[in-house]
């Protein structure tokens, strides 16, 4: 008999004296061979908690270098020119003036159009869809929804709404885009936020005599409001980093003029990112970085007054 | 009087600052079966929970005092709570088996304490065990089936099956029959006086029949302390004199049911 | 007497007209309420309407063998060659890359949040991840480009400035919370009493997290891992950005290589007129591309509710 690191242990059983005679007693052929050698099994296993421990930290050493890289290329860029100017073939002219207000009109527009949609239908199926097959094939469809590429949409918009409606590469249809993108999003947590209103509540509002609807729009939707005002606070973040969908329906043009009404054509900040990251000059580069640093700290900034509203908004039942 | 197999002596457990187990003083003999008995909250499964350290898993838990087990105090810092675990083991209120094969459950445990021996020792071994806890018969055909598709009076069987494996000398059984239906419960209950020839058993119960039935010695815990919080044992004597002839009051009151 | 003091009116709830209201408001919101919920369902018609009415109209002039026998695709050259290959290759070779940052680091993460750490140290690490993965991906994107590629340049000097191995590890890193952030959610299912039933077998708390909780929570995890696959494959900026736009067949991570979806956003940029074939090429691929996701979604949601199943 031999250990995994080929030691004889024929005459090393520390255990078996002890227990043989109970074994056979208890119904064992054989008195069994224990060597439950715990301090190489207690190391293996430290080491191996580090290791787990390791790979978080590897995630997080990425994102810090990720952090210092784009501060270290971009602040130089970091001016007033920055916000100011136009984009530009010379890179010391280049600004973000039509990226900035495209991302801006891009997402109150977007807030305005996916909050009664999201919210809505969170409020249909978490408190009045009947469970049945048209609810089940909703919540389905809704799930995948979410799996679906942001680029899948972007051809949808391409299709339906540059084309179909002939809205043209306009910011609505950059707006509609981005509100079937998020719209999963908001449904999801909305219903979250719906779900962690307690029975109790719901119970008395009911006992009192009060409609479903009564009891939701009083009630429910009322204390439920950080929640769904956190969620979707998270799901504009979302819409205000993506680009793919918008590249597709094709936002990416040269704007040199300021966005006057929801028919112009726009781009946003991620694109203009995306513009400057193609272009082989490191002078664009940088131009990036510093485009980035803008566009994490507007990210910042709405996570920050998510957790600020969860913080002050949300109930604790 | 018997054998001596674990010395409480002067257990405290706290959840944080709440005193939970206060002062026990306890001598559990061999090969023998006792029962802890006493009201709901009292800290019947934090008692036998102490005795092979599955306490020390939950967050902000501190155990004060000795037990004497072989010799050692387990509550040594030299001592490992996983060798402790191995040596007195573990079966739980609900049926609880990896949900891995019958096979498996039982192979599982051996294999990490270092159980090498070749293919058929291990089926011996596994043979032996299921044997052991009375399963053999209804699960010799399906030993590669999952543990979980047995019913919960042959699943709680297994657990114990698990635990004789690896040939404990103690087994802790906290209300083991509390989630099974009469006849599994006869055959726990049946096999647990089987197994007392080779093993000690505690055994927490909140069933006085159950105590009554099966158990050589009772420990009564009640509440006591700052207002009545902190849960400890008032009485361990044999059975029958816990049952019969009691000498506290308020044992006396529990058992005939005229407690709360 | 009570009764006496607070005397209600004779009959106040008897208003037929209130309750007739209140009846008639209760069905119009559920209807409205309704018609939004259904809007998701649009949605999805939409999509696969759109997908399929421009894909019919591509396999008008492309034959269903060119599109999957042949090797190359060359729509926008001269010679327009169309075979879906160098595409798929391209996506696989990158989401490959990636699973091989991903899986392993995000199972560890997640191992190590749901089992060992406490809720002090989990509190610091988690808006950590949270960060990493809320990280927009074209800024993922400008870090392979201009970082991880010139690191891979120095340590193998053949590496293409534009190639799949730097898509693939940025990719790696923005998916690595997400799995990490699911397979702890299934980790986190496994009922305690199996964890404590390891322990009082006398196991170490690696052996108990690996042996036994890991094993439980697999169908869970592997929810997760498909899930992380789905993403990687539809995952457009950092491979737009870095990976190049050569679609070609190869298995050579340093090489230029083009994804689908990379090709998707190539033709984007150009001003390509509707009703053209290059315009109808990049449905025919969105469509190859949002069948390949919807299966491994639908896989992953019939795993995960297995996975629910068992513990619920």
């Amino acid at each position: 008999m031999t250990t995994d690191d080929g030691r004889r242990t024929t005459d090393h059983r520390p255990q078996t004296t002890n227990y043989g005679r109970q074994a056979v007693r208890a119904g064992w052929g054989v008195a069994p061979t224990f060597e439950p050698n715990l301090p190489r099994r207690k190391v293996m296993g430290m080491v191996w908690e580090g290791v787990a421990l390791l790979a978080i930290l590897l995630g997080i050493a990425m994102l810090l270098t990720l952090l210092v890289k784009v501060f270290v290329d971009g602040l130089p860029y970091l001016r007033p020119q920055l916000f100011t100017e136009f984009p530009s073939r010379f890179p010391d002219k280049a600004g973000l003036r039509s990226a900035l207000q495209g991302s801006i009109w891009l997402m109150v527009m977007t807030a305005l159009l996916s909050f009664p949609l999201g919210v809505g239908a969170g409020i249909y199926l978490e408190e009045f869809a009947p469970k049945n097959a048209l609810t089940r094939f909703i919540e389905i469809n809704v799930a995948n929804l979410a799996g679906v590429p942001s680029i899948i949409y972007g051809l949808l918009g391409l299709g339906l709404f540059v084309r179909g409606l002939g809205l043209g590469r306009s910011l609505l249809a950059g707006v509609l885009t981005m509100t079937l993108v998020i719209l999963p999003i908001i449904i999801v947590s909305t219903r979250e936020a719906l779900r962690a209103v307690p029975a109790s509540i719901r119970e008395a509002a009911l006992a009192l005599g009060a409609s479903r609807w009564e009891m939701v729009r009083d009630h429910v939707l009322v204390y439920s409001m950080g929640g769904i005002l956190t969620g979707m606070i998270l799901a504009l973040s979302r819409a205000i980093g993506e680009t793919a969908p918008l590249i597709t329906i094709g936002a990416l043009t040269y704007i040199a003029f300021d966005l006057r009404g929801p028919l112009d054509i726009f781009t946003v900040l991620p694109i203009q990112i995306f513009n400057w990251v193609s272009m082989p000059q490191e002078a664009f580069h940088r131009l990036a970085a510093a485009g980035i640093i803008v566009l994490l700290a507007l990210l910042l900034t709405m996570n920050a007054l998510a957790i600020w509203l969860r913080n002050r908004l949300q109930k604790r039942w | 009087m018997e054998q001596i197999a674990l010395e409480l002596h002067n257990l405290r457990v706290y959840y944080g600052n709440f005193l939970a187990i206060k002062d026990v003083n306890l001598s559990i003999p061999r090969n023998q079966i006792t029962a802890i008995i006493g009201p709901s909250g009292v800290g019947k499964s934090t008692l036998l929970r102490a005795i092979n350290r599955m306490n020390e898993l939950v967050p902000g838990c501190r155990t004060e005092g000795e037990i004497i087990f072989d010799g050692r105090n387990i509550y040594d810092p030299k001592v490992d709570p996983a060798e402790i675990r191995r040596r007195i083991g573990m079966v739980f209120q609900k049926p609880n088996p990896f949900p891995k094969s019958i096979y498996e459950n039982i192979a599982w445990g051996l294999r990490i304490n270092g159980f090498r021996e070749s293919r058929a020792q291990m089926d011996e071994a596994v043979e032996g065990a299921l044997r052991a806890a009375a399963l053999w018969d209804e699960v010799k055909d399906k030993l590669h089936q999952s543990g979980l598709s047995l019913s919960g009076g042959q699943q709680q069987r297994l657990c114990i099956a698990r635990v004789i494996a690896l040939q404990p000398e103690v087994i802790l059984l906290d209300e083991p029959a509390s989630a099974l239906d009469p006849i599994a419960t006869l055959k726990i209950e049946e096999l647990m006086r089987e197994l007392k020839r080779d093993y000690t058993l505690v055994i927490v119960t909140h069933n006085m029949q159950q105590a009554a039935r099966v158990s050589d010695y009772t420990a009564m815990m009640m509440l006591t302390g700052e207002g009545e919080r902190s849960g400890t044992v008032i009485e361990f004597d044999r059975t029958k004199v816990i049952f019969t002839n009691p000498r506290d009051k308020r044992t006396e009151d529990y058992v005939t049911g005229r407690f709360g | 007497m009570i009764a006496n003091r607070y005397r209600l009116p004779s009959s106040p709830f008897r208003s037929d007209g209130l309750h007739q209201r209140r009846k008639w408001e209760e069905r119009a919101v559920k209807a409205i309420l309704l018609l939004l919920a259904l809007v998701s369902v649009l949605t999805t018609l939409g999509i696969i309407y759109v997908l399929f009415q421009e894909t019919v109209l591509f396999f008008r002039q492309v034959s269903f063998a060119q599109f999957f026998l042949d090797t190359r695709w060359t729509p926008l050259f001269l010679s327009k060659r169309f075979g879906i290959w160098p595409l798929v290759n391209g996506t696989v070779l990158v989401a490959t890359g990636a699973m091989m940052v991903a899986l392993p680091l995000g199972l560890l993460a997640a191992i190590f949040m749901s089992e060992f750490a406490n809720e002090r140290v989990r509190r610091i690490l988690k808006p950590f991840l949270e960060v990493l993965a809320g990280v927009p991906t074209v800024v993922y994107g400008y870090f392979a480009l201009t970082f991880i590629t010139p690191i891979l340049r120095a340590i193998f000097p053949q590496t293409q400035i534009f190639n799949a191995a730097s898509a693939a590890i940025a990719m790696g890193f923005m998916i690595l919370p997400m799995v990490a952030s699911l397979s702890e959610d299934a980790l986190y299912a496994v009922p305690n009493s199996l964890r404590e039933a390891a322990y009082a077998l006398g196991a170490t708390r690696w052996e108990v997290a690996t042996q036994v909780v890991v094993p439980a929570a697999l169908s869970g995890i592997a929810a997760a891992f498909i899930l992380a696959i789905s993403r990687a494959v539809g995952e457009t900026m950092i491979v737009a950005i870095a990976a190049g736009q050569q679609p070609k067949l190869t298995l050579n991570p340093l090489e230029s290589i083009e994804t689908m979806t990379a090709y998707i956003v190539q033709v984007s940029l150009g001003d390509t007129p509707h009703g053209t074939l290059e315009y109808q090429t990049i449905f025919a691929v969105g469509m190859m591309l949002f069948l390949m996701t919807l299966g491994m979604n639908v896989a992953s949601h019939l795993l995960a509710r297995r996975f629910r199943e068992v513990y619920e």
